[in-house]
């Protein structure tokens, strides 16, 4: 049992208070808001660090629009996959098949399209139900026939990978078509006037803005009307800022490369959707109960085993959607494809706040953690640290970050 | 010697909040079998706690004297060194390895790290010929009954030098005959030299084995009796179990007239139920309740009597297989073979296990709350956050959960404002018929004032109330109707005006054969 509980928190200032409050109450609110959410914004802050840290490290190179566009085009496939493993280790379970399922659907894909000239959407759309399919199989033996998730996807892992070859004969299988090219690897087209920035991104990102702006104004107002308590304006003011500052930061690099990659936008639905899917739909609700206390979620009528059928199919359609992007990126695919994407998009959902036990994460903790890895890697190739070092780097990021998060809990108490 | 072989003086343990033990004395005779006797969290449990170094010295108060030495046990090792060993209701024996390996497990017979296989089956051999099990040594424990894997444990504490066992509650897990077994095998033990504490609430027991019996009742011991002397009636122990102490703990609940003529809100006929496991043995036998709309009614029984089995089963076959029986809702028959089923036929089952059936701990109170009823709060399988949030901020202010807002996660929450979480949970299902299981276990006083409180409102708004309880006060200051259940049958059945603690708890207490 915890002593803040019922302590009132010395903090809060009364809403709208006194102007003599000023700015070191706002500090204060801040700082306050800060702890109690230590688990969220513990590693957007250490995101921060790192991207300072190279950003210095590499004198500003890290940061130069090129690198950046760069950054989201390498670690797409890593970040579609990680959302996914997100939901599967918050319903209590693990998918170590979905680096094979990768190179699987890469094969396909290429078999399709290369070899026999299918066009391109419907074969995109052919891979996604293949995927999903291997998910659902193995979700099928995971929730009905009660075999463990470890074990059935470790035999997904080796059954898949072994299915490639065989598909590819051993051999890499390519070009693409240009149009599936273009959507691994392009931009946004170029429109308007020229002014040195790419406008559609401009735009786009002035569109994100409002929407932002939009949607937590609304939340606020509901949240009154309800008459239930919100956070003092002073701190929702700073809190609007940050976020327009961000996605206005983001914007103006990408703008002044070549704009916004198509990738981008595919992540940011992907983000977005399953972000409002875990958190507002009665079916993410359901993954996050019957990951945090399976006996309970089934006491409360919780239909355990459809839903964790569902979170297998799901994988197994975004490692789909990974390997279709990862194949049309390289513009081949390859039997050796996806080596290990399983590994970091587990150590991507860890670092984004997941529990080994399951009921905890967010889709956003995973996309973070995958750019922590992301920017890692991206940071350390461009200080010349060779792959070993980064190796060992990484692992110890991993574990720095989890064992934070045991260490806050105890903290906390339990 | 000639002094007792075990004192323990004046011990107090405290937990937070709780009072465990607030001054037990027991005094044990070499040689003899000593019964500990009282309700459920009489403190039973925790006395051998104390006595075994599960809750090490320090943590208590008063003092232990093991055969005229002052003990200061800092672990169960260094009790067990003493020849003091404590064999547990629930076994702590594993399950895939040998009947001989769990016998040693922890003492190997080895020399230099190197297990000696030959020693190893020989003296397990002797030890399972001296508790007359008649199995092979290498033989799974898996493999083999409860009743077996008890005297594997006897065996197991008899290759520690054991100089006093303890026995908490034995039988409760064991069918008749490997009850009278067991209870023969303490006698024996007995003979050679072995003293023994059984902590058991079946009275007949008692009679058997004890020679004397210890009673506690909220943490206190109220007396030692000799069981062989003419005096000691069962009626005699009872009084001492249940104490005469009934103050206002209750609201003032005016009992509830059933409209004579309409259905029972639930009616549950000829329910049997056997173990998930052992399947030869009915945990609920044939039994048949029922409960109108705004009537409370008790279902009496002490650990191990089918309760929890027969009302989880009943809610979506949550427990056990089912072998027969119906269930009536206001007079028809439903089908509630999911979980899902008995919510939307309106029947809601607040656990006793609150901990681990009843909630997410690491969740928040808002969303533990609004879990079995998500459809209340969302629109078209998307959840309305802020109507959720609205619910909840209700139940915070109208059950008075002690959180500073609802987004704390429950699992920071004391045991009487987590209980109050399961029952708004289950209340905002909007249930016809409720069934508590303990629903004042483990929380305090105050807390429990609050809890009946609740319940006597839900039975005034006219739901059907089944009332799950081991604690008789309780019962009586409720309930306009009790069942008594004894070893997964029903043994008697009451009415407000006519049920007494003595008379629950002999209905409580009864055995099968002097049943029927």
């Amino acid at each position: 049992m915890s002593t803040d509980v019922t302590a009132p928190n010395p903090a809060p200032a009364p809403p709208g208070g006194s102007g003599k409050a000023g700015a070191d109450g706002l500090a204060r609110l801040m700082l306050d808001g800060l702890r109690r959410n230590m688990r969220q914004y513990g590693m957007l802050i250490a995101l921060g660090v790192i991207v300072a840290l190279f950003a210095v490290w590499t004198s500003g190179d890290l940061l130069l629009p090129r690198n950046v566009s760069n950054l989201v085009l390498q670690n797409s496939y890593i970040l579609i996959l990680a959302i996914g493993m997100m939901i599967v280790i918050i319903a209590g379970h693990i998918d170590l098949s979905v680096g094979s399922i990768t190179a699987f659907v890469g094969g396909v894909a290429a078999v399709l399209m290369v070899e026999h000239d299918i066009p391109w959407p419907l074969a995109v759309l052919l891979c996604l139900a293949i995927g999903a399919a291997a998910g659902a199989a193995q979700g099928f033996l995971i929730a009905y026939a009660g075999m463990p998730s470890f074990i059935v996807t470790l035999a997904g892992m080796l059954v898949f990978r072994g299915l490639t070859e065989v598909f590819l004969k051993g051999q890499t299988l390519g070009p693409f078509p240009e149009g599936l090219q273009k959507v691994a690897n392009g931009f946004l087209p170029e429109v308007g006037p020229d002014t040195n920035y790419h406008n559609l991104t401009l735009l786009l990102g002035l569109v994100l803005v409002a929407a932002v702006i939009w949607q937590e104004v609304r939340d606020r107002r509901r949240q009154q009307e309800y008459s239930l308590e919100v956070p003092p304006a002073k701190l929702f003011a700073v809190k609007l800022a940050a976020l327009t500052a961000a996605v206005l930061v983001f914007t103006l690099l990408l703008a002044s490369y070549k704009g916004a990659p198509v990738v981008l936008l595919i992540l940011a639905a992907l983000l977005v959707g399953f972000g409002y899917l875990m958190r507002n739909a009665v079916v993410g609700r359901h993954v996050y109960a019957i990951g945090g206390n399976l006996p309970a979620a089934k006491l409360s009528g919780v239909k355990d085993k459809k839903v964790t059928f569902l979170v297998f199919l799901n994988m197994g359609m975004l490692a789909a959607l990974a390997g279709l992007v990862f194949a049309a990126r390289f513009n081949a695919a390859s039997p050796k494809a996806g080596l290990n994407f399983e590994l970091e998009a587990i150590a991507a959902s860890f670092i984004g706040g997941a529990s080994m036990s399951g009921g905890v994460g967010t889709v956003l903790g995973a996309i973070i953690g995958g750019l922590v890895l992301g920017v890692l890697n991206n940071g350390m190739n461009l200080v010349g640290i060779g792959t070993d070092w980064q190796q060992v780097i990484k692992g110890l990021v991993l574990l720095a970050a989890v064992g934070f998060d045991v260490w806050n809990k105890r903290k906390v108490g339990s | 010697m000639a002094g007792p072989v075990l004192e323990m003086r004046s011990i107090v343990k405290t937990f937070p909040g709780v009072k465990a033990l607030s001054d037990v004395t027991l005094t044990v005779r070499p040689g003899e079998v000593h019964a500990i006797c009282g309700e459920n969290g009489a403190g039973k449990s925790t006395l051998m706690k104390v006595l075994s170094g599960v809750h090490p010295h320090g943590t208590y108060e008063g003092e232990i004297l093991f055969e005229g030495d002052v003990c200061r046990f800092k672990d169960i090792r260094a009790s067990e060194q003493r020849g003091i060993v404590i064999i547990h209701q629930e076994l702590a024996l594993v399950p895939y390895l040998s009947i001989a390996e769990n016998i040693f497990l922890g003492n190997e017979q080895a020399t230099r790290g190197v297990i000696s296989w030959n020693e190893t089956l020989r003296r397990a051999s002797e030890l399972m010929r001296r508790v007359g099990l008649d199995e092979h040594p290498q033989t799974r424990v898996a493999d083999i009954g409860v009743g077996k894997q008890q005297l594997v444990e006897i065996a197991k504490a008899l290759s520690k030098e054991v100089r006093l066992l303890v026995l908490d509650e034995p039988t409760a897990a064991l069918n008749d005959e490997d009850s009278a077994k067991l209870l023969d095998l303490i006698l024996e033990l007995k003979e050679q030299g072995i003293t023994a504490i059984i902590i058991s609430h079946k009275l007949n027991e008692i009679r058997r084995v004890a020679d004397s019996v210890t009673i506690l009742r909220d943490g206190r011991t109220i007396e030692t009796l000799d069981v062989k002397a003419a005096g000691t009636t069962e009626d005699r122990i009872i009084s001492g179990m249940i104490g005469r102490d009934l103050d206002h703990r209750f609201p003032d609940r005016t009992p509830h007239e059933p409209e004579a003529g309409s259905a029972p809100a639930l009616e549950i006929r000829n329910w049997t139920v056997h173990h998930p496991i052992d399947q030869q043995r009915k945990v609920v036998d044939d039994v048949s309740v029922n409960v109108r709309r705004g009537e409370i009614v008790g279902i009496a029984g002490l650990m191990g009597a089918g309760r929890t089995e027969l009302a989880m089963s009943v809610f979506g076959r949550a427990y056990g297989r089912h072998a027969g029986g119906t269930v009536l809702k206001d007079g028809t028959e439903i089908r509630t073979r999911t979980v899902a089923d008995a919510v939307a036929h309106g029947i809601a089952y607040v656990t006793e296990d609150r901990k681990h059936y009843g909630l997410n701990l690491i969740d928040t109170i808002n969303r533990n709350i609004s879990l079995s009823a998500l459809g209340k709060v969302a629109r078209r399988g998307v959840v309305d956050e802020h109507e959720e949030r609205r619910v909840s901020e209700g139940f915070r202010k109208t059950m008075n959960i002690k959180a500073p807002t609802v987004f704390e996660p429950v699992g920071k929450l004391s045991g009487g404002n987590q209980q109050k979480v399961v029952l708004s949970k289950w209340i905002f299902t909007g249930p016809d018929v409720l069934i508590l299981d303990e629903p004042t276990r483990g929380i305090d006083v105050g807390a429990k004032y609050e809890i009946y409180t609740v319940i006597d409102k839900l039975a005034a708004e006219g739901k059907a109330v089944l009332f799950i309880s081991s604690e008789l006060p309780e019962l009586l200051g409720m309930c306009d109707r009790i069942y008594t259940m004894a070893a997964g049958r029903l043994t008697g059945e009451f009415q407000r005006g006519e049920a007494t603690q003595d008379a629950l708890m002999r209905q409580m207490t009864k055995d099968k054969e002097v049943t029927r």
